[in-house]
């Protein structure tokens, strides 16, 4: 006959810290991040020394001075005589600007293709299929070569715009297509706000009135999930809503007396207008077609990943296939396509680095380049560049996981 | 209603046809699944199909809801002909009830949303109605304390059984059933198909299609073998379990009865 007693409490002994399961798993924690500590310790004292015996110092003195070098695409005010602090800033809103509008593109090329490859037409099927396998298997950076190549080799210069017999014509009269970039009829305003009539005053109003109409069509929604509730008939919303977002808008560009600025040749190059440089757009639709291949293959696989069953289950209770897309589908393949969709975001911004291939001013062109190779801070920009990428990135982390939280499966 | 379980007799089946199939055809590709399938079925009667796999049976009852389509051959419910017009499929899709073998609960609602979810977007039942509807079945199959659970926080049988009440909350005249217990642990089988034995006594036309031969004798009126896509032979329990006439049903049910 057996009985059971507690273990015996045998006294420790230091080879536990290996053979017992309890310690042994803190014991290797412990030896590993004393590791690390030493190779960090080393490599910084490394680092000093080596500065010191070059006479060198860590500071940010240079970001106060004047860069000294011109920029050709900035968002905002921008001289050689700007500060070098001015010059990263400049790069960073185009590391942004360029990212953000790489992620719209990428996402609306991305579900387009990835839910066109599962369409019951052969040739659409196939050809998605082309896509995807051409842009992903090429690398970014070749794409970007390629379509800025294209943009200033096949693109006229703006002087075959000029003559009675020109080679080249304006879109509508209004969009110029050259090697120097795209010039396209830029807004402003005539009765607004600010000086001339157009100050920022007069685009933070506009906003302002998008994101009311959004507050509007939410509360729109909610009431017509309340009538829904209580009725059961769900009310048309559609002219309603487009209504909201459309009028008032309208309205307020209106009583700011909007104004198109077309771009006209004017000695060499075309003046007025908005001029979107040709190395942004190499960069943005390289950006966009090769990670909306990567995108359409997360959609594709969120789709595929509800299973048949869940379809065949909401059809047998009589609910038509939009509603059975809309209501059980797509909340269910969400949750798959989301987390592969961060890291595609992740990747665009890092990716938008390759800016340096084509000349496009983002942050690793001017702050990790031309300001480095003038003052030399070679370490503190890098570390500066660093922490930018991995600030921003952590953000798109942070935001889509709350997203991401929001939409998950309870499961026990 | 005293007594556990009334016999298969003394249950009403009614003249009125609820389904009849006639000289029914489905190929998949050159495969030929099913071959003139003939079958009328009553109002009230309660009908077990069962055969070796790959025979047909799931694909059958699969077709009278259009979950598969059929190409040679009539199908009528409640007097509705089965075509490709939209209207005709919404309209038989709604009267008639199914349960699936992986009971494909939606893993993103809550039971109580499952079994909302058609009532309000198909019927248009207004929110709190169909919550009514919906927690009065869910008593019935004994799990109205779950209903904000999700399906992941529920056992197979109480899955199987808010499948059943996400049927019922369509109010279908015909509930169709494939192999409801198959993927379940001995002892959650005997709760699904006690509220099955539930449903069939209230008159409910039941198509169910199990190797559940205990449930078979005690509840239907009907048992159908199926092989290869034929309809073998058809008998009430007793005479069908008792007597098989050809020699394949003989095989099959000594082999599924043997152990």
């Amino acid at each position: 006959m057996t009985t059971l007693t507690d273990p015996p409490k045998g006294a420790f002994r230091p080879s536990m810290l290996l053979y017992d399961s309890r310690y042994r798993s803190l014991t290797l924690q412990a030896i590993a991040a004393i590791v690390l500590a030493c190779c960090f310790l080393y490599l910084y004292s490394n680092l000093a020394a080596n500065l010191r015996a070059a006479g060198l110092n860590i500071s940010y003195d240079f970001l106060g001075n004047p860069a000294g070098y011109d920029i050709n695409q900035t968002l905002i005010d921008y001289t050689s005589q700007s500060t070098n602090w001015r010059a990263a800033v400049v790069g960073i809103l185009n590391t942004l600007l360029v990212a953000f509008l790489a992620c719209v593109t990428a996402t609306v090329f991305g579900v387009l293709a990835g839910v066109l490859r599962l369409s019951p037409n052969w040739l659409v099927r196939k050809l998605m299929a082309f896509y995807v396998e051409i842009f992903r298997n090429i690398p970014v950076l070749i794409w970007i070569i390629i379509i800025f190549t294209i943009m200033t080799a096949v693109l006229p210069a703006p002087s075959a715009f000029r003559g009675e017999n020109a080679s080249s014509s304006m879109l509508f009269d209004a969009v110029a297509m050259t090697n120097r970039g795209v010039y396209v009829p830029g807004p402003y305003f005539t009765r607004g706000f600010g000086a001339e009539g157009n100050g920022a005053l007069n685009w933070l109003l506009v906003i302002a009135v998008l994101v009311g109409s959004l507050i509007a069509t939410r509360m729109v929604t909610a009431s017509a999930d309340a009538k829904q509730a209580e009725t059961g008939v769900r009310p048309k919303t559609l002219w309603l809503n487009l209504g909201i977002w459309f009028v008032p808008v309208i309205v307020v560009l209106f009583a700011l007396g909007l104004t198109w600025d077309y771009p006209a040749l004017q000695g060499f190059n075309f003046q007025g207008g908005l001029k979107i440089g040709g190395p942004l757009i190499a960069l943005w639709f390289a950006l966009s077609i090769y990670t909306g291949a990567f995108i359409a293959e997360n959609v594709r696989a969120g789709i595929q990943a509800v299973s048949k069953g869940q379809t065949e289950a909401a059809a047998a209770l009589g609910l038509r296939p939009r509603r059975i897309m809309g209501l059980v589908v797509l909340p269910q393949a969400l949750r798959v396509i989301i987390p592969p969709l961060i890291s595609q975001y992740l990747n665009i911004t890092k990716n938008s680095s390759l800016a340096i291939a084509v000349g496009y001013a983002d942050i690793t062109a001017t702050l990790g380049g031309i300001t480095l190779n003038q003052t030399g801070r070679a370490i503190e920009c890098v570390l500066l560049l660093m922490l930018f990428y991995l600030v921003i990135s952590l953000l798109i982390s942070a935001f889509m996981n709350v997203y991401n939280n929001a939409m998950k499966l309870k499961e026990r | 209603m005293t007594e556990a379980v009334k016999s298969p007799a003394q249950m009403t089946v009614s003249d009125e046809v609820a389904i009849s199939i006639h000289k029914m055809n489905k190929w998949y590709g050159t495969f030929h699944v099913l071959r003139d399938i003939d079958l009328t079925v009553n109002r009230g009667e309660r009908i077990v199909i069962c055969g070796p796999s790959g025979s047909g049976k799931s694909t059958l009852i699969r077709c009278i809801n259009a979950l598969e389509e059929h190409q040679k051959g009539t199908i009528e419910v409640d007097g509705t002909l089965l075509s490709s017009d939209l209207k005709n499929i919404d309209k038989i899709r709604s009267e008639v009830g199914m349960c699936f073998q992986h009971f494909n609960l939606f893993p993103h609602l809550t039971i109580l949303e499952n079994c909302t979810l058609a009532p309000i977007w198909v019927r248009k039942t207004p929110k709190k109605e169909a919550e009514e509807i919906a927690m009065h079945f869910l008593e019935k199959v004994k799990i109205p304390d779950q209903a904000d659970k999700y399906p992941g926080q529920l056992s197979g049988g109480q899955q199987q059984r808010v499948a059943i009440a996400r049927s019922l909350c369509m109010r279908p005249r015909i509930m169709l059933f494939d192999e409801p217990t198959s993927a379940l642990d001995p002892e959650m089988i005997k709760e699904v198909l006690d509220t099955m034995i539930e449903l069939a006594e209230e008159g409910m036309t039941m198509l169910c299609v199990t190797h559940e031969m205990g449930f078979a004798r005690q509840v239907a009126n009907r048992v159908i073998f199926m092989d290869q896509g034929q309809i073998v032979e058809q008998n009430e329990p007793e005479e069908f379990f008792n007597n098989p006439q050809s020699p394949r049903t003989q095989l099959f049910l000594s082999q599924i009865l043997g152990h």
